[in-house]
């Protein structure tokens, strides 16, 4: 079972805030899913068999050059933004003063 | 379906335009009880559906999809349309481009009827975790109609759409048609592109068709794959038109029955149809053979642990910042934050729903350090072994068959409080995904339960990048129902 302590530090890694109920909610049901991942244990994988035998793409890669935004107009990308001022995305500041 | 309304397009039996006016009336007469579309575009839909008319009028030749309405999952991008995925996060989101999957099929002149219902970020087997509406099943209105993409498959099995689209991780499109009693194909890994479809699980997710036939997914498949420089993934196009493949004919084909699939867990009424749907392969010419998929039992487990991992990567994208909903919206909603990380954690705690949450930190908890290599890595060698499972299988046999899910479409809420239970749903799903191939679930049958006839999938694997084969089996099972 994970410790409230354990979920307290997960949530912040996800940066999720958390209240303390909806803590103890999520210990009980992530160290369910946890316990069901124990199957795998009991599989040795000293590996005889690395890699994949299947059709894989090689990487497909571009020409390292700046294309803008494409076809997508900086207007209709900055009209998602929740906040913004003269053409900027807004944010608060990263340390509290 | 979609060759008949076609035929009727070209003679002038029929027009788009009263085509599009029999979906869109069709959607406001069921769609109050059913909640299939999340929006309908019913302007949009008019306006494009006038422009295949005026096509026709002018003698010009139309493509098969050309003027046939369908419907799109709410996770796929359309420029200027909100797109929410399910949640509330992405609530006032407005797409600013086309997905690649919307403009193949703008290209292809169908008409685009609406957004349709899922899960969460398609985090769901039953639609329950959408954050705008319950969807039900048009088979029995008290049950769910599978999920993630639930709203697409009651959309076609209730006659609101001829064909929609959904994208499935771990069985998102065939375990809802399964349920839903329609046909649902996710093809292989890298048939069909992803850009502009919200990202659940990239290693997994693929987009594919709900349709009533399986001639009509093999066209909707035909019009939409083929490689896109915004998608990596995406392999060249091998020029074929699928729904030409569809013989009937499938003598000598060797069809793989994979022993650890029917287990003595199997409930015996899912097993009995299973059964018989295998003995009407057999009378159709098919060789059936048993077969071992032997990490089979580890499938769900590895699946559990990478797809997770892969959605707490994506979904960090959601912070508040750059698109979706924010508690810094400077609206009187929210109190809003005073440093950046609490506008992270407050617009993540607030906009995200439980199931969300759950997979965003289990994901997060097995990339985390110190527990990297015992899940995540462990879970990559896994996934490795049950690939060569496939590879193995595909050296004796040419498709395996099997339950597109071990039940029938169950009541709301019934998973509610049974976290492994819903994850259950997904056994003979995530197998595919986790190896890449192709998956068909077709209608196999129907059990009875309290009264009701509810739909059962059978489901088939091929090779990689061999739908060819896959359609023209589950056609042939299709067409002994005639």
């Amino acid at each position: 079972m994970l410790t409230t302590e354990e979920v307290k530090h997960i949530a912040l890694l996800a940066r999720i805030g958390l209240s303390d109920t909806e803590t103890g909610k999520y210990r009980k049901e992530l160290s369910s899913v946890l316990d069901f991942f124990h199957e795998l244990e009991e599989l040795d994988l000293s590996g005889e068999r690395e890699g994949i035998d299947m059709p894989v793409k090689e990487n497909d890669t571009r020409e390292d050059r700046v294309h803008g935004s494409g076809p997508v107009s900086r207007e209709a990308i900055l009209q998602n933004v929740p906040s913004r001022k003269d053409g900027f995305v807004k944010v608060k500041s990263v340390f509290s003063l | 379906m979609i060759r008949t309304l076609h035929e009727q397009l070209k003679n002038k039996e029929t027009t788009a335009i009263s085509l599009a006016e029999s979906y869109l009336a069709r959607i406001a007469e069921r769609d109050p009880e059913i909640g299939a579309y999340l929006m309908v575009l019913g302007d949009e839909a008019r306006k494009e559906a006038a422009r295949v008319d005026l096509k026709i009028a002018h003698g010009e030749t139309i493509g098969l999809l050309e003027g046939i309405p369908g419907a799109v999952k709410d996770n796929m991008c359309m420029e200027g349309t909100r797109t929410t995925a399910g949640s509330k996060i992405l609530d006032n989101y407005v797409a600013p481009y086309d997905a690649t999957i919307i403009r193949r099929l703008r290209e292809a002149g169908a008409i685009i009827l609406g957004k349709t219902n899922m899960d969460e970020f398609a985090m769901g087997s039953s639609t329950e975790s959408s954050a705008y509406r319950q969807t039900k099943n048009p088979a029995d209105p008290e049950r769910v109609p599978g999920g993630s993409s639930g709203g697409s498959a009651a959309a076609v099995a209730d006659g609101m759409a001829v064909f929609a689209l959904g994208s499935d991780t771990g069985g998102s499109i065939r375990q809802p048609a399964s349920f839903c009693g329609v046909v649902g194909l996710k093809p292989t890994y890298g048939r069909v592109s992803r850009y502009g479809l919200i990202a659940m699980a990239s290693s997994l997710d693929q987009i594919g068709p709900f349709t009533t036939t399986v001639e009509d997914a093999a066209i909707v498949l035909s019009e939409t794959y083929g490689y896109d420089p915004m998608d990596v993934t995406t392999a060249e196009s091998d020029g074929k038109r699928f729904e030409d493949f569809l013989s009937g004919d499938i003598r000598g084909l060797k069809i793989g029955i994979p022993k650890e699939y029917l287990s003595d867990g199997l409930d015996e009424r899912v097993r009995s149809v299973f059964t018989e749907a295998v003995e009407r392969f057999r009378s159709l010419g098919a060789e059936i053979r048993e077969i071992s998929l032997p990490h089979s039992k580890y499938a769900l487990p590895v699946y559990y642990i990478i797809m997770p991992s892969e959605v707490s990567s994506n979904l960090a994208r959601f912070d508040g910042i750059r698109f979706g909903m924010s508690v810094n919206d400077g609206s009187e909603r929210f109190a809003g934050s005073d440093t950046l990380l609490e506008t992270y954690l407050d617009t993540r705690d607030y906009g995200f729903g439980d199931e969300v949450k759950r997979r965003i930190m289990l994901g997060t908890y097995t990339l985390s350090a110190g527990y990297y290599d015992a899940y995540y890595k462990k879970a990559q060698k896994v996934r490795d072994l049950i690939r060569h499972d496939f590879v193995d299988a595909f050296q004796e046999v040419d498709l395996v068959f099997s339950p597109t899910a071990p039940e029938a479409a169950f009541r709301f809420g019934a998973k509610q409080d049974d976290l492994i239970g819903m994850y259950l749903s997904d056994i003979y799903t995530v197998t595919a995904n986790l190896a890449g191939v192709p998956a068909i679930s077709f209608p196999m049958g129907t059990l009875n339960e309290d009264g009701k006839d509810l739909p059962l999938g059978g489901q088939l694997m091929a090779r990689w990048f061999d739908e060819e084969t896959l359609l023209r089996t589950a056609d042939a099972f299709e067409k002994t129902n005639q």
